[in-house]
């Protein structure tokens, strides 16, 4: 029943599958889910295992890891193994859980303080060294569990409880971030956009090594309405723009809006539709030169104009599969340890 | 050619001292490896600063390392040397004061040059103006002579001089009839890839000892026997490696998979270089990013069923504490090796000292407890680190292991052991579900659901089937392991964590050494003063006094008779490297009272000074 059978999914290689047909109540634990209601965490716990059983993976081998943060309370309610960490460690544990089992699907579950504030150094680093996991980063724009201070993502000048005169600092862009820090897989979606949220998660659980999906969510207690304007029926077709591999970066209700490169600058900047310079998307280009640069079209406070979709998705070896190579090739070249030769050494002396 | 006398000796200490340049610690290591092969038992200490090349000539850049060997068993790297070899001014300068009356100083001439005196703050050169004249000099131009015995060699001036320590080295061979076949062969290996320099260091090597054979200079070589040993195979070994060896062997013992999870620092490093070899064990080793990640890379391991370890030093301690916080929480096996080092903060990274035991006791938030095993000589580190797997596997939790940067650095001769005579660990991993549930007749998986005798929780791996469950550092309801925030549950939860820790099994009772039974003083020590505390012990006793000795391996939970041990001495006097952490300890728990004798110089205890203090301690009773 748990045998690996080739999904053609090289994030999934190795991992066991299941013949018996999964649902979503599978994946359900028996916890009751805490979150404030109509948080937007819901719809992305929702997607998640309503996404999963069609994978087919033998439930036991799949774990989710999260830090501290209200969405890091995901595992609880996932009926599957499950770790809710420490504040910002989930990358880091994760990272010796995947690279110790290559029979495991480990996804890790973060926000925006919990990934970026306490826990970017080790974001950044389970990016460059490209760990098999499937990220999944909860950016609401703000600390939600303790209660509404200002995130690293969010906007310079926002009003919040530590912040009454308004925030200070510029914030993050986690895709800008994760591109700057080697990552091979690199999306954005939407909690409310379903479709969309689930051919993102499907191409990042796809993906062999480390996988980063920033998910907009809307914390409806602390900063809601952060994504309003993407959302908003009347405004978001005019500043969303969605990313397809191998298509002209177009947005507008018509594609009225195009995006090209400044000839003198090399920035990426935006024209009319039908500009013959419209750039044409490629999230497999070795050079991160033009993902970036999609990345930084967003307002840093508005979020006018961000792209959503998968910047960038390219190969390059897992480092739990480097380990585990080395460790072959050690056992090849000098045999299995011997742990009484280990023991002895080349230097003894004999007492009779 | 002068008649050589020989004269035989009991014991010898021997310390090369020079630059951090040249070479004092591997000449000091090349001699322990022949003398170790020969037979006699010993004892090294090395002492280098923390600069990696501190300016030359300096005193702060003087590196030694030092020799204790002897014709019986032999508990400390030596006091006093009875021998210094120093390369240059700021060497004698620096050792000088170390160095009895009547001792050997056999000194290299060949940088004794008005600048060198000076850099030193020595106005007038000590070699000229009477003032070594209560010890036995030897100042010799050992740098010119190795340049001329290297002259047929291509090589510049400066590259000759440095095969100056395999001069020394041969010289010292030859004085203590040590053979140098052994260095020979290392240096064939060493320069393998370099002929020349190869064949350079040993002509050097080959012209010292050589030199001792023909000059007048030295008419006497003197000869320690081999000491008397159980009878096995032994070899020479340091802390460091006994460590890795160790963890190597529990995880062979266990059969888990060794992930190593480490951020290099110093006196910890090296166990991370050495299990970086060992690939071919199906060792992993992570280094990590920081300290924080090492452990969580080492606990997410644990929870996929490898035996989970991370290295580090005092600093690096206290970054992992909220991790093993967790771990505490998620009751998870994991094994923190911490090789202490002079503190504060940064303070003295290459020096050892014994004042983390309170930080890994108690410095974590919340009631925490974590069991703690503390080795106590260079090769104990080796069933020291079996002993803390052997607890966190069975336990399902974190142990910290002390060494230090004595134990780390130091060695001594270690009888190989049989691996079939180490002790074997069982995992015991959760295969089935283990509770009845809510009556609709199926099993359910209950991860909190523990041990009646050990009151260890199941340790269920991600991969087997029908087990899943999701743990965290939020408090738990005893059993389903949910999260709970009742009250009474908690109280029942922090007692139960540390009721397993207090009834860890296996511990043996504290032993007394008190050869006549007669002694009303105890003297208690942990960690790496084993050695210096038997030496000062053994010391008084042949002064006559009755001394009684005991030294703590498990430092949580303390053996079970640790408090009538205490009590049954009208005095307890425990020596150790730092103000007085475990005396606090012991007060608080047993509420004997402890007589403290404290020192945090960076260096270990000399026996003698020790020796002073419990003749002092056993006249005033
Ligand atoms: C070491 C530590 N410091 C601080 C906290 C308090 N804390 C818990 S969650 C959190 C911020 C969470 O923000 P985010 O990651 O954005 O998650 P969200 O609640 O918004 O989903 C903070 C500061 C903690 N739990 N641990
Ligand atoms: S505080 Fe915000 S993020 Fe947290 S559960 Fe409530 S709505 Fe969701
Ligand atoms: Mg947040």
């Amino acid at each position: 029943m748990t045998a690996p059978v080739d999904l053609g999914l090289p994030g999934l290689a190795g991992v066991p599958t299941t013949d018996v047909k999964q649902t979503k109540k599978d994946f359900t634990s028996d916890q009751e889910v805490r979150w404030c209601p109509g948080c937007g965490d819901y719809a992305v716990l929702a997607a998640v295992q309503g996404f999963l059983p069609d994978l087919g993976l033998a439930r036991e081998n799949i774990v989710f890891v999260s830090g501290i943060g209200c969405s890091s309370r995901f595992p609880y309610y996932m009926n599957t193994y499950g770790m809710h960490s420490i504040h910002g460690r989930a990358p880091a544990i994760a990272t010796g859980l995947a690279s110790s089992r290559p029979d495991l699907s480990v996804w890790v579950i973060t926000g925006d303080g919990d990934a970026l504030s306490i826990g970017g150094n080790h974001l950044i680093h389970a990016l460059r060294r490209n760990v098999n996991l499937t990220i999944l980063l909860f950016n609401n724009r703000i600390y939600g569990l303790t209660k509404g201070q200002y995130s690293p993502t969010s906007e310079q000048g926002k009003i919040t409880k530590s912040t009454p005169m308004g925030s200070l600092e510029s914030p993050f862009n986690p895709v800008s971030l994760a591109l700057g820090a080697e990552a091979t897989f690199v999306a954005r979606t939407i909690d409310s956009d379903r479709q969309h949220l689930t051919s993102v998660l499907s191409a990042a659980a796809a993906h062999r090594g480390t996988s980063l999906v920033e998910i907009y969510q809307n914390c409806n207690i602390f900063n809601d309405g952060a994504f309003e304007i993407l959302k908003n029926r009347d405004s978001r077709d005019e500043v969303l723009i969605r990313l397809e591999h191998g298509e002209p970066v177009r947005f507008g209700a018509d594609g009225q809006h195009g995006v090209r490169r400044n000839p003198s600058t090399g920035s990426l900047e935006v024209c009319a539709g039908d500009d013959p310079g419209v750039v044409v998307h490629d999230a497999t280009a070795d050079d991160p030169t033009q993902a970036f640069a999609l990345s930084r079209l967003a307002d840093p406070g508005t979020l006018a104009r961000s792209p959503i979709g998968i910047f960038r998705q390219v190969e390059r070896p897992a480092y739990g599969d480097l380990m585990a190579a080395q460790l072959d090739e050690a056992a090849a070249k000098q045999g299995e340890g011997d742990l009484q030769a280990l023991l002895r050494g080349k230097d003894t002396w004999t007492v009779a | 050619m002068t008649v050589k006398h020989v004269r035989e000796l009991d014991r010898v200490v021997i310390r090369f001292a020079g630059d951090s340049g040249d070479g004092m610690q591997l000449t000091g290591d090349r001699f322990t490896a022949e003398t170790a092969s020969f037979g006699n038992d010993l004892s090294t200490l090395p002492n280098f600063p923390a600069e990696i090349r501190a300016p030359a000539g300096t005193l702060p850049g003087v590196s030694s390392f030092q020799l204790h060997f002897a014709n019986y068993d032999i508990l400390t790297p030596g006091d006093a040397p009875d021998v210094l070899v120093a390369m240059n001014p700021a060497a004698l300068k620096a050792n000088l004061p170390d160095v009895p009356k009547g001792a050997t100083i056999i000194v290299d001439t060949g940088d004794f040059t008005p600048r060198a005196l000076k850099k030193v703050g020595w106005e007038t050169n000590p070699l000229e103006d009477n003032s070594l004249s209560a010890y036995k000099v030897h100042a010799l131009d050992l740098s010119g002579i190795t340049m001329e015995a290297l002259a047929p060699f291509d090589l510049s001036r400066k590259d000759a001089s440095r095969s100056k320590n395999m001069f020394a080295l041969g010289l010292l061979s030859w004085m203590y009839g040590r053979s140098i076949d052994g260095t020979v062969t290392f240096l064939r290996e060493k320069f393998a890839a370099r002929e020349t320099i190869r064949d350079a260091n040993i002509a050097a090597l080959k012209a010292g000892w050589n030199y001792g054979e023909t000059t007048e200079e030295f008419s006497v070589s003197y000869q320690v026997k081999p000491a008397a040993m159980p009878a096995g195979t032994y070899r020479n070994i340091t802390g460091n490696l006994a460590l890795s060896y160790g963890l190597v062997a529990a995880a062979h013992q266990s059969r888990l998979p060794l992930f190593l999870g480490s951020y290099p620092i110093t006196p910890a490093s090296d166990i991370l270089h050495e299990l970086s070899k060992h690939k071919r064990f199906a060792v992993r080793t992570f280094q990590a990013e920081d300290e924080v990640a090492a452990i969580g890379a080492a606990l997410g391991a644990s929870f996929g069923g490898a035996l989970g370890v991370t290295t580090t030093s005092g600093p690096g301690v206290a970054l992992k504490g909220e991790t093993v916080g967790l771990a505490v929480s998620l009751e998870l096996p994991l094994v923190i090796v911490d090789v202490q080092r002079g503190g504060p903060s940064t303070g003295l990274p290459t020096k050892t000292e014994q004042a983390d035991l309170l930080q890994v006791i108690y410095g974590r938030n919340g009631e925490s407890p974590v069991p703690v095993v503390a080795a106590s000589s260079p090769s104990d580190c080796f069933h020291a680190a079996i002993e803390a797997v052997r607890i966190a596997v069975t336990y399902r939790t974190p142990v910290f292991l002390l060494s230090d940067g004595y134990l780390a650095n130091g060695s001594e001769p270690w009888q190989v052991p049989d691996v079939d005579s180490l002790p074997t660990i069982d995992p015991n991993f959760a295969t089935e579900p283990n509770h009845d549930g809510d009556g609709t007749g199926e099993r359910e998986f209950w991860p909190y659901l523990r041990d009646a005798e050990t009151l260890a929780r199941p340790w269920a791996l991600p991969g087997t089937p029908g087990l899943e469950h999701r743990i965290g550092g939020i408090e738990k309801l005893d059993g389903p392991g949910t999260i709970s925030y009742d009250p009474n549950n908690h109280d029942h939860m922090v007692r139960l964590r540390q009721a397993k820790i207090d009834g860890i099994a296996g511990i043996p009772d504290l032993e007394v050494e008190d050869p006549g039974s007669e002694a009303r003083l105890l003297v208690l020590g942990w960690g790496s003063t084993y050695g210096p505390i038997g030496a000062a012990v053994r010391r008084a006793r042949k002064a006559g006094h009755h001394v009684a000795q005991a030294h703590l391996r498990h430092l949580n939970p303390m053996p079970a008779n640790t408090g009538d041990v205490l009590r049954s001495y009208d005095r307890v006097l425990v020596p150790e490297m730092n103000l007085g952490q475990l005396a606090l300890l012991l007060r608080g728990k047993y509420l004997v009272d402890i007589v403290g004798y404290n020192r945090v110089r960076g260096l270990p205890f000399k026996a003698e000074e020790l020796a002073d203090v419990i003749m002092e301690e056993v006249g005033a009773l």
